[in-house]
């Protein structure tokens, strides 16, 4: 029986404003796991973090337990790769039978799917879990880019930008003083590392090859973008509306000078960039950067554990805070198993999974769920390991800047190959 | 083996792009071998070809192969009953001894096992059937070979200088061999060689090609 | 009777979705795809293309590569053919052909790219005592915007391609009696092969030279991994443009595909105008009765180019193996601090299903090649058409089509018509694409043993009473297993390899080791990388194995079978 998508739309938003009354119909869900019982959900997920990806593995074998289903992770380099399969496929008139039955997205390419009718839903609120994450209270888990998400995507995790380096490499606290000669490094001890997007430019003219970001059009670069232009421009309200609506051109202006600048003092001159985040985390391991940043809080920490990283990492985030976002799944309008693509995203936001995302053994991603507002036994699972010299001190993250709007990430994107990929 | 063979050839014409390579009409009674004699290049070869079944598609030939009064000029090789004995003696290497002598046996054939060991027995060969063929020396490479064909019970055998491999001192003990065999077999045998020698072991007939 | 219709299905399978391929790209190209809103032709998709910054680099990236990889591995190949002189080293050499030439495309990258970059074994070795640093060089060498490393890893693959077919067309040329004549006439033995094997043996190597040229202007997983960044070459930036989600650009992308079909056949121009100038050159050079002079040199650098080119490969699978099971690992330390198998714990239970379904591809890829490569070359054998060899004209040419037109090309062609025909992404359709690239080369590497086989051994059987099928059954393939076993593995390792077919027409859901590996190459994560490689390597090196071993095994008491019929 064909799953019909609850005809809530308008109400929605109000709903979702106040906390979650209405339990969805268990009667209705039970419904939904029988019919997902035995299907094969193709959840296209990036696949470039091997961490992320052995946390996949092990939802597949927890809710092939569960629920009888199995999953089957298709690994993207790019999730826009995703994106353009699903259009693809609805313009070959494929309306029901699509190839992929789960995303994980946000950002601009949730601003696509959804702007083209490629998604399925709304669906997030009849997860029963749903409701774990309290949207009352969190308006960031039904908010994606400054686009409320109507229901149309499930929340997963929580990244925030946060920077590490090699404290070895820097002379942080601990190791200063006692040394004798007074080399470069000891220099750069002295200062620590920058705290703030203008005092970065400063700390790689000193340390010229020593810090990069990922090469657009990765998000984890493009991040690093936004959070540059949220710091350099006077006047950040044009951001969280969309970019046609301002001069682009003059709103972006200090960014390029900014990035002019930098360029020379990145790593390969910035002639060449890293192509992921996980790669940032090889080349510190590999002494070739000292300072780089993540979206994973807790990943410095989780890779020390896996000998990626030195023991000597710290983490920090920038004194006037640092963008954070929600990462969702969300199901494609021609899914053909949404049942088993419900069971899968529901199963994502139990208490068991989320803290399971959250062990630094396992992947480190911070929960979307309300975890004030859990019951204790459930909250037992959350408590942070904040022994980790590599593990952000708890408060860190209370300062969090909002994702502009999704139409930036990718004019940004655009304008930084026009000007950077040699002619 | 008792049975009489007659290997009749008919106004057989061999041309290679339409260049006429030889002529022949002949006819080899039971136990007789007619031995071909010519220079390399003389179509001894392509005789022999046309006669067994292989001629490539670059020659053209007319006339007719009959063989007990039996037309085999279109047969495909291996329903013409017609056995060959080339300068080397072929042995499958990846067959035992006894297993090339099997192979040569009709599927039908009964006691299988009887009939290898005798023919191997017959050539002072006893005992050797589990041997690597290639652990042989050269003569009872050849013998083997020899064999194999009989076993196959041809009803005519093709000879294509079957001996100009051998040293002197064995070349003369396989000739015996062979030919004494094949009379006993009473098979008629058509002979190719350029050694003179050989055709007159053969004590046949004697055709020389231009 | 099945037999007579091989040939012509061998053709149709090959050539058929090639055009189908192509003419998929080169109508949306000029602005026509109905399925997307394109209802008129118009030359939008080409002012777009070339509006793309950085392109005319692309082009220039992709067209050096293959000019310049396929220049010195050819040169490295014939000069070391030159200098070899039956010694251990030669034999040695030639041993490790087989090998080299099984490992993917891909685990030769990373071996490669984890040796030379700045933070790679080699800059760790001579660290510090050599060069003083203490950290890894800011230099750019992987992924240079030259795509000098990219070249240097397709050489690495391809010198192994060339020696293997220069190997198998030597014999007919009979080597060794004419070095014999020309020493006899006083030329120095290196000098004397050049003057008077190679001229003879480039004819019968000319189109694996071409396939060369081809696949290395249009690589894609090479590329991926050491290739350039900004921008990339070609052949990669196309396939970003088919994935992008607005699906406009799949216009543009078709552009790009027969903007690559342009670069590649300007290569192959490029290559054919050399030929001419080094044939020019070269008469005069063999005619002008220099015996001597050069023989040294020449037979050090062949013995030595190929030695570099040998050890840099086993030195990168080595590196591979170091990573899989190291800890953290400092620069500039030569070895890990710890060594552990946590990596191999870990990516165990996620290699099974990708190496189970690598290995169910291949296997079927190569099966149904072998069946029609079998039924091709016996059909010719009985119908007596031997096809001329080693001419331009002949039929078979067109087996090198697949090798020769690039896979970006018509692979994308190729999906829309599969996604036209309502075929979904599943394994059959991947071993269909596997098999276009599977079959020319078992084609090629069972085609010389089988026609080179002596006739009279299928005479004799079939005079002994046997059928056709059965001297076929009971002698050709049993005599013939050794060389039927190599093109096994020659097919099992091409289509382990194979990775834009694998990830087009299975669209990312049937994984292979070999598209997993080149996933993880974003990652960086060079423990885990080092585990896939590894397997990834090998795959293809057990079916070798097997190859090898398997008919010394059967015939181990016949003595007649070792060594090749």
């Amino acid at each position: 029986m064909p799953i019909r998508p609850l005809a809530l739309l308008p109400a929605l938003a109000l709903i979702l404003t106040t906390p979650l009354q209405a339990a969805p119909n268990p009667t209705d869900w039970e419904a939904v796991l029988e019919e997902a019982r035995g299907q094969t959900v193709y959840w296209n997920a990036w696949g470039g973090d091997s961490r992320t990806n052995r946390y996949i593995e092990w939802v597949a074998r927890r809710v092939a337990e569960e629920h009888d289903l199995s999953l089957v992770h298709v690994k993207l380099d790019d999730t826009s790769a995703a994106v353009s399969r699903v259009l693809a496929e609805k313009s070959a008139g494929n309306l029901d039978d699509g190839s992929i039955d789960l995303i994980w997205i946000n950002g601009e390419n949730f601003a696509a799917m959804k702007e083209a009718d490629l998604l399925h839903g709304p669906f997030a609120e009849r997860l029963p879990n749903f409701a774990l994450t309290h949207p009352g209270h969190n308006p960031e888990v039904v908010t994606d880019f400054t686009l409320p998400t109507e229901g149309y995507e499930s929340p997963w995790g929580k990244a925030q930008i946060t920077f590490y380096y090699d404290s070895e490499d820097m002379g942080d606290s601990e190791d200063m003083g006692d040394s004798e000669d007074i080399g470069d490094s000891e220099k750069m001890g002295d200062t620590g590392p920058p705290r703030s997007i203008e005092a970065l430019a400063a700390w790689a003219e000193a340390n010229p090859g020593r810090f990069a970001y990922p090469r657009i059009p990765d998000f984890t670069g493009s991040t690093f973008l936004k959070q540059a232009l949220i710091a350099l421009v006077e006047d950040t309200a044009p951001l969280y509306a969309p970019a046609e609506e301002s001069d682009f051109a003059a709103v972006t202006a200090p960014l390029w000078e900014y990035l002019d600048a930098l360029h020379p003092h990145l790593w390969r001159s910035g002639r060449q960039f890293p192509a992921t985040g996980p790669e940032l985390r090889r080349l510190i391991g590999d002494g070739e950067l000292s300072l780089a940043f993540t979206f994973y809080p807790s990943e410095p920490a989780a890779a020390v554990a896996d000998f990626e990283l030195p023991e000597s990492v710290r983490s920090y985030v920038l004194d006037d805070g640092t963008l954070g976002n929600v990462h969702f799944v969300a199901i494609p309008f021609n899914s053909p198993r949404r049942a088993g693509a419900m069971a899968v995203a529901d199963f994502l936001l139990s208490p068991e999974a989320q803290a399971h995302k959250q062990d630094l053994a396992v992947w480190g991603d911070r929960t979307v769920l309300d975890v004030a507002r859990l019951p204790e036994a459930d909250r037992a699972r959350f408590a942070i390991d904040e022994e980790n010299p590599a593990m952000l001190p708890a408060d860190a993250l209370e300062k969090t800047l909002a994702e502009p709007h999704p139409s930036w990430m990718t004019a940004l994107q655009e304008a930084w190959r026009e000007r950077y990929v040699r002619r | 083996m008792n049975d009489r063979h007659h290997l009749v050839l008919k106004d057989v014409q061999l041309a290679l792009d339409g260049a006429s390579l030889l002529t022949l009409d002949a006819e080899v009674g039971p136990g007789e071998i007619l031995s071909v004699m010519g220079p390399s290049g003389s179509g001894k070869s392509t005789l022999l070809a046309f006669v067994a079944g292989f001629l490539a598609p670059a020659f053209t030939a007319s006339g007719r192969v009959l063989l007990d009064g039996r037309d085999i000029t279109g047969l495909p090789a291996e329903r013409r009953g017609i056995g060959l004995l080339f300068q080397d003696p072929l042995l499958f290497p990846h067959l035992s001894v006894a297993g090339n002598l099997r192979f040569g046996l009709p599927r039908a054939a009964r006691d299988r096992a009887a009939r290898v060991e005798a023919a191997l027995d017959a050539v002072g060969l006893a005992g050797f059937g589990e041997r690597d063929p290639t652990t042989l020396s050269g003569g009872q490479q050849s013998r083997v070979a020899l064999m194999r064909l009989l076993l196959s019970a041809p009803r005519a055998v093709l000879l294509d200088e079957p001996f100009s491999k051998l040293d002197t001192a064995l070349r003369q003990e396989m000739r015996q061999l062979v030919f004494g065999r094949l009379r006993e077999a009473g098979l008629p045998s058509l002979l190719v060689t350029h050694d003179h020698a050989d055709a007159e072991a053969a004590g046949g007939r004697i055709l020389t090609l231009a | 009777m099945m037999l007579r219709f091989a040939p012509a299905l061998i053709v149709t399978l090959l050539v058929g979705p090639i055009l189908a391929g192509l003419t998929m790209a080169a109508l949306p190209a000029f602005g026509y795809l109905p399925a997307l809103g394109g209802h008129a032709f118009s030359l939008a998709p080409w002012r777009e293309l070339f509006a793309q910054p950085g392109l005319a680099r692309s082009v220039a990236v992709s067209l050096a590569s293959g000019l310049v990889t396929t220049a010195i591995s050819l040169t490295v190949v014939l000069l070391f053919l030159a200098a070899a002189s039956g010694s251990r080293l030669d034999h040695w050499i030639r041993r490790l052909v087989s090998p080299l030439l099984s490992l993917p495309h891909a685990a030769a990258a990373f071996g490669l790219a984890f040796l030379i970059a700045p933070s790679g074994l080699l800059a760790r070795l001579a660290s510090p005592g050599l060069t003083g640093w203490e950290r890894p060089p800011d230099l750019l060498i992987v992924q240079d915007p030259w795509g000098l490393s990219l070249m240097a890893g397709l050489i690495l693959k391809e010198i192994p391609f060339l020696l293997l077919m220069s190997l198998a067309a030597l014999p007919q040329l009979a080597p060794a009696w004419r070095l014999a004549m020309a020493r006899s006439l006083g030329y120095r033995p290196t000098i004397a092969w050049l003057k008077v094997v190679a001229p003879s043996l480039y004819p019968l190597i000319r189109l694996p030279v071409y396939a060369v040229i081809a696949y290395a202007t249009s690589v894609v997983d090479m590329a991926l991994i050491l290739g350039p960044t900004l921008p990339p070459t070609l052949a990669v930036s196309i396939l970003t443009w088919f994935q992008d989600p607005d699906l406009s650009r799949r216009f543009m992308a078709s552009a790009g595909a027969l903007l690559q079909l342009g670069v590649t056949a300007a290569a192959l121009a490029i290559w054919w105008g050399l030929e001419r100038l080094v044939a020019r050159l070269g008469r005069s050079w063999i005619e002008g009765g220099q015996r001597h002079r050069g023989e040294w040199p020449l037979r050090a650098l062949g013995k030595g180019l190929i030695l570099t080119t040998t050890l840099t490969a086993c030195a990168g699978i080595a590196t591979l193996a170091l990573h899989s099971v190291s800890g953290f690992w400092r620069f500039p330390e030569a070895l890990p601090q710890a060594f552990t198998l946590l990596h191999w714990q870990r990516a165990l239970p996620s290699l099974a299903g990708p190496v189970a379904s690598t290995l169910v591809i291949a296997g079927v890829a190569t099966l149904l090649a072998l069946a029609l490569t079998l039924a091709a070359l016996e059909n010719e054998q009985r119908t007596g058409c031997h096809p001329a060899q080693g001419r331009l004209a002949s039929a078979f040419t067109l087996l090198y089509l697949p090798l020769i037109v690039p896979q970006i090309a018509f692979l994308f062609g190729l999906v829309v018509v599969v996604e036209t025909l309502g075929t979904r992404p599943q394994h059959a359709l991947v071993i269909f694409g596997h098999l276009l690239f599977v079959l020319p080369y078992v084609f090629l590497s069972l085609s010389e043993a089988y026609r080179r086989f002596d006739p009279r051994w299928s005479q004799v059987a079939l005079s002994l009473g046997n059928t056709p099928n059965g001297a076929f059954w009971r002698v050709r393939l049993p005599m013939l297993l050794a060389p039927l076993l190599t093109a096994m593995a020659v097919g099992l390792a091409v289509s382990i390899g194979q990775y834009l077919p694998t990830q087009l027409l299975g669209a990312g859901r049937v994984p292979t080791v070999t598209t997993e590996a080149v996933s993880l190459a974003a990652g960086g994560d060079r423990r885990l990388i080092g585990v896939w490689a590894l397997v990834q390597a090998s795959l293809p090196l057990l079916g070798f194995l097997v190859a090898v071993g398997l008919p010394r095994l059967l015939w181990s008491h016949r003595r007649g079978m070792r060594g090749s019929p």
